[in-house]
């Protein structure tokens, strides 16, 4: 019995013993004061496009008809429940669901493209780190018996690092933009701090007419758009660059896994070069401490900076991870993390402090389960 | 039971195979009247040939349909994920060259890499509130290089033919399109990209991994490759 077998191609008794477990999972869900919720299948694609754009095309199926358009099989439960509790739910609130998800698989054909998902989810603001802690903790305690090794990041610090550099607006909210692409923020970083020599691109730049010898205006894109984007380049261009040794400071901190109490330390040490990050740090501190006291080992857990950068760009704070060690091969038996950007966007302004996880039943039979 | 070989059913690209199997003394041809899509094949003993679409070729070949197919490097690239699992390329045909490429307008004279076309599609979704659409018909090529890069803010509009006309008629922003001289591309004011192609393809024969074959098939599969040369 193997998750990784398409959920469709199991057999009937796996299938059974899977959903029981989805089922008891939510079950121990509810017990902590969630509602346990339904939602469709079928979600609108706009939403979800809209949300974590094109590249979700890549890991969700998307079907249509001629009066609805575009659908996607639900890839994961969150939007659903946000917008669910949007429309009328009541604060504070705890949700919890157990059900199918859907994944195009086009690199791997040993993960599964159909799977069963449990999650428990906390809208609550009166004190985040506590709801941050009591997410956490409750996977925890449940995932205990299957000894999972568990990660946990802080996306918080690293937009906490990008707002407060002495950059312009332009370049922060270039950085912000990719914090979730790691690749495309080390470019940045690079071009902002040590910019590439560009004649071609000088010589436009200060150029009478750069639109000299080009094509006519075509297109929607029109051409006070490209004349903004000249002069934002030429501000660029004349923009101190970051200085190297900030660069350094940023990549120390990003390299930063170490358990909880040393990473914390070593941040701070940090921090003493980058000032700024120290409310972040604060929030860090302050769950380390509302774990501690919901009866988490802080002093074993893992902390890594980078944790989280290249999931779904959602988490916008804590996030974790449950990894089985002795099973490289398998995906995270468990995730989660706090998702405040999310419910600001679906909330159309309105934002509701929101964190919760999924836990893959699947995954956990194959580990040998919890009893 | 035959080896299929399956190859390109009219145009340029069918006569083009025909003259590279003929000068390697294996004659193709149609059976009948230039509009049979039967064929026939001479010099190579047990090979039957199958006339396709073009388009149609990477999946015969995936299904193990078609033993040998004649398509272009982009629409295996395109259709079949983990392609070289599925089809073995046995010979680069030296015709049907073409690279895939974005283009954007041309009056664009601050977009001339990916990393611009990235910071214009952002101020394109602030200013218009949707995000900038690049017509295209090769979606995965596509998202997967745009990916890589970490271009965002951008979506991918189907347009499965007269792509370049899509800037001017504002159904998209930029497109992403096969190009042989270019010579669309600027028709229609549009310009490439210059950190270059996303692919570059030509015609090319590939071996489907897959196919079942007897040891007859072997036999003539092995005879076939000797005489192109490609053993």
């Amino acid at each position: 019995m193997t998750d990784a077998r398409p959920f469709y191609a199991a057999t009937d008794a796996t299938r059974r013993a899977t959903r029981a477990e989805a089922l008891r999972l939510r079950a121990l869900f509810e017990a902590e004061g969630a509602v346990a919720i339904e939602a469709g299948i079928l979600q609108p694609a706009e939403t979800l496009l809209d949300l974590y754009g094109e590249d979700i095309r890549a890991r969700a199926y998307v079907t249509s008809d001629a009066l609805r358009g575009e659908q996607m099989l639900r890839p994961d439960f969150t939007v659903p429940v946000v917008q669910m509790h949007m429309d009328g739910g009541a604060e504070p609130a705890r949700y919890c669901y157990a059900g199918e998800v859907f994944r195009r698989q086009e690199e791997d054909e040993d993960r599964a493209n159909e799977y069963l998902q449990a999650g428990f989810e906390v809208f609550d603001g009166a004190n985040p780190p506590d709801a941050d802690a009591e997410v956490f903790a409750l996977f925890q305690r449940i995932l205990a018996p299957l000894n999972l090794r568990a990660a946990t990041g802080d996306i918080g610090i690293l937009t906490a690092l990008v707002a407060g550099l002495n950059a312009s607006d332009k370049r922060k909210r270039a950085l912000m933009r990719h914090i979730w692409r790691p690749r495309r923020f080390r470019t940045l970083l690079d071009r902002f701090s040590t910019p590439p020599a560009d004649d071609a691109r000088a010589a436009l730049l200060a150029a009478a007419d750069p639109f000299a010898g080009s094509g006519p205006e075509i297109g929607l894109r029109r051409r006070a758009e490209v004349e903004e984007r000249l002069q934002s380049l030429r501000e660029e261009a004349a923009a101190d660059p970051i200085p190297t040794h900030v660069v350094d400071l940023i990549d120390a901190l990003l390299a930063v896994r170490e358990k909880m109490p040393f990473a914390l330390e070593h941040l701070r040490d940090i921090a003493v070069d980058l000032p700024w990050i120290n409310p972040a740090l604060d929030r860090l501190a302050a769950r380390a401490d509302a774990l501690s006291a919901r009866g988490v080992d802080v002093d074993a857990l893992d902390f890594e900076a980078s944790y989280g950068r290249t999931h779904m760009e959602y988490y916008d704070g804590f996030v974790f991870g449950f990894y089985a060690e002795t099973r490289p091969d398998l995906p995270p038996v468990a995730t989660g993390g706090r998702y405040d950007a999310l419910t600001r966007v679906l909330g159309r302004g309105r934002e509701i402090p929101a964190v919760g996880g999924v836990i893959r039943p699947g995954l956990v039979l194959d580990l040998g389960g919890l009893a | 039971m035959t080896v299929k070989l399956g190859v390109p059913s009219k145009g340029r690209l069918m006569e083009k195979t025909f003259d590279w199997f003929g000068a390697r003394g294996v004659t193709l041809g149609r059976a009948g009247s230039d509009r049979e899509y039967a064929g026939k094949v001479e010099g190579a003993e047990g090979v039957e040939l199958v006339l396709l679409s073009a388009g149609e070729i990477p999946r015969e070949l995936a299904a193990g349909r078609i033993h040998l197919g004649v398509t272009g490097l982009d629409l295996v690239r395109e259709k079949l994920a983990r392609w070289d699992m599925q089809v073995e390329l046995l010979a680069e045909m030296g015709f049907g060259h073409a690279d895939l490429i974005i283009a954007v307008p041309d009056c664009w004279v601050d977009v001339e890499t990916l990393e611009d076309l990235d910071a214009a599609a952002a101020a394109f979704r602030r200013h218009h509130g949707f995000r900038m659409r690049i017509a295209t018909k090769y979606h995965r090529l596509i998202r997967d290089h745009l990916r890589e890069f970490g271009v965002a803010d951008y979506q991918l509009v189907d347009s499965q033919g007269a792509t370049e006309g899509t800037v001017k008629n504002e159904t998209a922003e930029a497109v992403a399109d096969i190009t042989s001289t270019g010579e669309t591309l600027r028709a229609n004011h549009l310009r490439p990209l210059s950190d270059g192609p996303v692919l570059r393809s030509q015609a090319t024969l590939f071996r489907a991994r897959t196919a079942p074959m007897d040891d007859a098939d072997r036999a003539a599969l092995g005879m076939l490759l000797e005489k192109l040369g490609l053993v």
